[in-house]
C-alpha cells in the first residue's frame, strides 16, 4: 500500500500571455506497488482490481497519474486566502498532510449543524461560507474537484471508515433503499449490476462493484477528474432515469451507503478508472 | 479543467556525464479535437497542443508534432543523453497560439 503523500509546490506566474510555470521537480517515484490483495477486503473489491496492467501502472505512478494536475491545483487553493475574512484553509488547518489525514476516509458524515449527512464537497463549501466568508464553489467546478481531491489524497492508503450508526443511520437506510430500487425505463437498480453481476461482462466492459474508495477519480472517458455524484448521474442516465441534481440529499445518502459497502478498502484518491 | 494550464516535469536533478536520462512531462490541456459538438449542435473549434519542443542549453533535443487523436492532458516521455550541466526548456504551443513554458536544471558531474 502506498502511504506516501508526495509534497509538491507549484507557483504559477502569468506574464504577458505567456505562461511561465515554475518547475516542480518531483523526486523519485519508485515505490513497490502494493499486492492486489491490498485492494480487497473480504468480498469487497476496489475498482483497481478490475483495471488492466497499464492503467494500474498509470495510477501507481504519481507523475503519470493525470489526477495529480488536480492535486497540484488543490494544493495551491489550500493556501490561497479567499472571502471576506481573509483566510485560507491553511490559516486554521495549517499543513493538510497532518490536519486532513483521515478526514476523507470518514466522509460522508453526519453534520450536527445542518442536522443531516453531508459529503466532503459540502463540508468544504460549508467551511468556505462559515469560516472564510467566501462563496461556495459550484458543484463539479474545477476548484471544488481540486480541493476535494487534495483533501482526500491526504487519507490515501487509509481504510474507508464511514459511520452508519447513530444519527447517520437514517441516511444510510435511505441510501440503501435508493441502491436497491429499480429505476428508469430499463428498471434497473444499482445492486443488480454492482452486486448481482459484479465481475460479469456488460458488452465489452467488466462490471465492477461500484466502490467509491478512489473518488474523486481521473476517468479516461471524462479525460478529467470527477466526483462520485457525477458518476451516479452517469449511471442513472444509462438506465434511462432522470439524473438527480448535484448535491441532492438522495445522492449524498447514496454516497454514504456505497462508501459503507467498501468499508475497509484503501482510499486511492486520485485513482485512474476507465 | 479550467483554462489555467499547468505543466509538470520529472527531470533528474543530477546525472553522470554521458548518462541517458528519462524525462517525463505532463500538461493540462483539453485537446479539443474539432470533431465534437456542444449541446446546441455547434462544432467546438479545434484547440490542441500542436507542437512540443525541448531544448537543452538552447539547442533542440526533442520535438514532437501532436495530432487531434491525442487525449487530453498529454503525457510525453523521452530519453536524452546529457554531457554537461544546463537547463532544459520545454515549450508547448496550442492552436490558439498560446505558448506554455517550463524549465528544469540538471547538474552533470
Amino acid at each position: 500500500m502506498r502511504l506516501r503523500p508526495s509534497p509538491l509546490v507549484i507557483v504559477a506566474t502569468l506574464a504577458l500571455g505567456v505562461l511561465f510555470l515554475k518547475p516542480i521537480l518531483v523526486t523519485s517515484q519508485t515505490t513497490t506497488p502494493a499486492p492486489l490483495s491490498a485492494y480487497q477486503v473480504g468480498k469487497e473489491k476496489s475498482g483497481f482490481i478490475y483495471l488492466d496492467a497499464p492503467l494500474r501502472a498509470m495510477q501507481n505512478d504519481d507523475f503519470s497519474n493525470p489526477g495529480y494536475l488536480w492535486v497540484q491545483k488543490g494544493q495551491a487553493l489550500w493556501s490561497t486566502a479567499d472571502g471576506t475574512n481573509g483566510k485560507s484553509c491553511q490559516t486554521c488547518h495549517s499543513a493538510a498532510e497532518t490536519s486532513m489525514r483521515g478526514v476523507g476516509a470518514r466522509y460522508p458524515a453526519y453534520d450536527p449543524k445542518s442536522g443531516k449527512v453531508i459529503d466532503l464537497e459540502q463540508r468544504i463549501n460549508e467551511m468556505r461560507v462559515d469560516m472564510m466568508g467566501a462563496k461556495p464553489y459550484k458543484w463539479e467546478s474545477p476548484q471544488l474537484l481540486a480541493l476535494t481531491t487534495f483533501v482526500k489524497l491526504q487519507s490515501r492508503g487509509m481504510p474507508v471508515d464511514v459511520t452508519t450508526t447513530g444519527p447517520a443511520h437514517a441516511a444510510w437506510v435511505a441510501g440503501k433503499t435508493f441502491y436497491d430500487t429499480p429505476r428508469g425505463q430499463l428498471g434497473v437498480s444499482c445492486q443488480m449490476c454492482h452486486v448481482q453481476h459484479a465481475g460479469d461482462q456488460l458488452r465489452s466492459d467488466t462490471l465492477s462493484q461500484g466502490q467509491t474508495n478512489g473518488f474523486p477519480t481521473y476517468r479516461l472517458k471524462w479525460q478529467a477528474v470527477g466526483s462520485v455524484q457525477r458518476r451516479f448521474r452517469g449511471c442513472n442516465a444509462k438506465v434511462r432515469a432522470q439524473p438527480l441534481p448535484f448535491g441532492s440529499q438522495q445522492y449524498v445518502d447514496l454516497e454514504l451507503y456505497v462508501a459503507s459497502r467498501g468499508q475497509g478498502l484503501p482510499i486511492e484518491t486520485p485513482s485512474v478508472r476507465r | 479543467m479550467d483554462q489555467t494550464v499547468q505543466s509538470r516535469l520529472l527531470v533528474p536533478s543530477t546525472a553522470k556525464k554521458g548518462d541517458i536520462i528519462e524525462i517525463k512531462t505532463l500538461i493540462s490541456h483539453p485537446m479539443l479535437s474539432g470533431f465534437t459538438k456542444d449541446s446546441s449542435g455547434k462544432t467546438i473549434p479545434r484547440d490542441i497542443i500542436n507542437t512540443f519542443t525541448c531544448t537543452f542549453n538552447g539547442q533542440q533535443v526533442f520535438k514532437m508534432d501532436l495530432n487531434p487523436a491525442i487525449s487530453a492532458n498529454p503525457f510525453i516521455s523521452f530519453p536524452v543523453r546529457v554531457d554537461q550541466s544546463g537547463t532544459f526548456e520545454f515549450t508547448w504551443v496550442d492552436d490558439n497560439g498560446k505558448i506554455y513554458k517550463n524549465t528544469a536544471q540538471i547538474t552533470v558531474s
